[in-house]
């Protein structure tokens, strides 16, 4: 009886200790959102997305620093994604279940959780370095080689997924493989590489590291590529730390304002999931 | 009747070849990327390896005005941190893939994981400013105070909790970095479960096992190489990440006993103070920082990745 007892004793007590493991996360979660929330909303004002960076003790905004983010992370998707979709139709068409192909998968799983950091140091050696100065060219090619990973990983995954009697269809009406590849299974995984497009905006457009030594930052408005540009993420990270109160107000501002552009696209990557595989289900 | 136009065929085939080459040209960059990365950090720190030799990563002097850089603090604050970190966040993450996967109701179960994954979503520097602004000043009015007091005289494990409670610190950055990473550890370890046959766990349950023995004696040894390749990724990532870590280190580039002292991480120290590094000496010296990082996050990355492959195939096999 007493066994017993203890048995259902250890039971509950470590079931009870993972209940409170997920209260513990879902906490922080809680707590960090909550300051962004009541920190950001309290600086926020239409001035945030009028006006440029200000001196210490002046008034200003963030426009050129959400100018400048905009630029760089639409500049990376534009040159690493197709890069991305590219390797990620070799890897799942013409090198499936080669050496090779298995070999260039498990780099590119290391690039996927490799530090941003060192990317940054890269980048900085071979284009920073090179060219003389800190650009916003540099920082877009860092962000770039961040957001391949993530579109090749997703890309190869949904094409992976679309029936081979589809392609077998295709290559029986006398299509070689690149027809079938843009006319058949690049749009039956369509909404697939689209969620990878997302999921990689939303992790090049928080990175800070790899922008501190490529684009740098620049106090003003600034559309020149050869040039150091502002950036929300550097921005927040230099007057978060600054002992200006309007800098620190500002910097939450912009977290709040970046935290939200992400949440956003992560939820809206697996709203387009959820569509694709909602799709799928009713149409067998 | 169709006739095959030989000209029609032929720029197929030309069509064939460059689409084939420009995919496989994109798979190789990939590689060519962590080719570059090697080769471009060695070249770098080279002129600081070549002075220092053996003595950069054993010795903890770092001093900009006399030029002598030693790697020791950065390496020490880099593993103590994410030593914390895991400590904290393995049993955590743990706990939440067991609730998800074993307890939660159904309804709920969608949710509480899509809030997990959220919490991954977020950019470092927010855990960042967080951990700077909001974090270590209760841990420097509530914990860290109590903690000098009741443990930190204590004999051998005291060491650890003495000095003045500044907040900011290697236990503040261990703490952000744990909670940074929980959402890895979590999702991770929640795969690996959710992997595990329900037929083995039927069986459990029906010798009269209680929910907890039926995953300390079933679950958990199923899934202990992907519950390691989980924790290495997580590892990875404790030990690679910058943002979160530069605001509430302290940047002390010195070794103390107390985790409550400023000390520094490689990434840290590189993010404090590349653009402002003067000399090629210092700026080498930072880049075999990097290098060292590069080296280290490469090994643990790489291993996490073969074993959660080993895991994949083995879950193939068995189907």
């Amino acid at each position: 009886m007493s066994r017993r007892f203890l048995r259902k004793l250890r039971n509950s007590a470590f079931l009870g200790l993972s209940l409170l493991a997920t209260l513990v996360g879902l906490l922080c979660l809680g707590a960090i959102l909550w300051t962004l929330v009541s920190r950001g909303v309290a600086g926020m004002n239409t001035g945030v997305f009028k006006l440029m960076t200000p001196p210490p003790g002046g008034t200003g905004g963030l426009l050129n620093a959400i100018y400048g983010s905009a630029i760089m992370t639409l500049l990376g998707i534009l040159i690493g994604s197709p890069i991305g979709v590219l390797a990620g139709t070799y890897l799942s068409e013409y090198g499936r279940g080669s050496r090779l192909a298995a070999g260039i998968r498990f780099i590119n799983d290391v690039l996927l959780s490799a530090p941003s950091i060192i990317i940054g140091l890269f980048v900085y050696e071979i284009v920073v370095v090179r060219m003389g100065h800190f650009s916003a060219i540099a920082g877009s090619l860092s962000l770039a080689i961040l957001a391949i990973p993530v579109t090749l990983r997703t890309t190869e995954d949904m094409l992976n997924l679309v029936p081979q009697a589809m392609k077998d269809a295709s290559a029986a009406m006398g299509a070689y493989p690149w027809r079938t590849t843009l006319s058949i299974l690049y749009p039956a995984a369509r909404s697939g590489i689209v969620t990878g497009l997302l999921l990689a905006i939303a992790r090049i457009s928080g990175e800070t590291a790899p922008l501190l030594f490529t684009a740098l930052n620049n106090q003003f408005w600034s559309s020149d590529l050869n040039a150091p540009m502002a950036n929300l993420p550097v921005v927040i990270f230099q007057f978060a730390l600054s002992p200006y109160k309007n800098w620190q107000d500002l910097a939450w501002s912009g977290a709040l304002l970046i935290t939200v552009a992400i949440l956003a696209l992560s939820i809206g990557a697996r709203v387009v999931l959820g569509l694709l595989q909602a799709g799928r289900g009713s149409g067998r | 009747m169709a006739i095959i136009d030989p000209r029609h065929a032929a720029k197929q085939l030309v069509y064939e070849r460059v689409f084939r080459s420009a995919t496989l040209s994109a798979a190789l960059l990939v590689l060519l990327i962590l080719g570059g990365v090697a080769v471009s950090l060695l070249r770098g720190a080279w002129p600081a390896l070549a002075h220092f030799k053996f003595a950069f990563i054993t010795r903890e002097v770092w001093n900009p005005v006399t030029d002598e850089y030693g790697a020791l603090a950065p390496i020490f604050g880099t593993l103590v941190t994410s030593l914390i970190a895991m400590l904290i966040a393995i049993p955590t993450g743990f706990g939440i893939a067991l609730f998800l996967t074993e307890l939660c109701p159904p309804l709920l179960k969608r949710p509480i994981g899509v809030a997990v994954e959220l919490l991954a979503a977020v950019p470092s520097i927010i855990f960042g400013i967080w951990g700077l602004f909001v974090l270590s000043p209760v841990l420097q009015r509530h914990v860290q105070p109590w903690l000098i007091e009741h443990v930190g005289d204590l004999p051998g494990i005291g060491r650890l909790f003495q000095g003045p409670p500044y907040g900011i610190g290697i236990l503040t950055a261990g703490i952000v970095l744990a909670i940074m990473v929980l959402p890895f550890i979590a999702a991770t370890m929640r795969d690996v479960f959710d992997t595990v046959p329900l037929m083995l766990k039927e069986s459990g349950y029906g010798l009269g096992a209680t929910t907890w023995e039926v995953i300390w004696y079933v679950v958990v040894p199923h899934s202990r190489v992907g519950m390691v390749g989980g924790i290495m990724l997580g590892l990875g990532r404790a030990l690679g990440e910058t943002m979160a870590v530069t605001f509430v280190i302290g940047n002390a580039h010195r070794i103390s006993a107390s985790l409550l002292a400023p000390g520094t991480t490689i990434s840290s120290s590189i993010a404090n103070e590349f653009t402002e590094a003067v000399g090629d000496l210092y700026t080498s010296s930072l880049i075999a920082l990097g290098l060292l990082l590069f080296a280290i996050t490469f090994t643990v990355i790489a291993a996490a990745q073969a074993m959660l492959r080993r895991l994949e195939r083995r879950a193939l096999s068995s189907i």
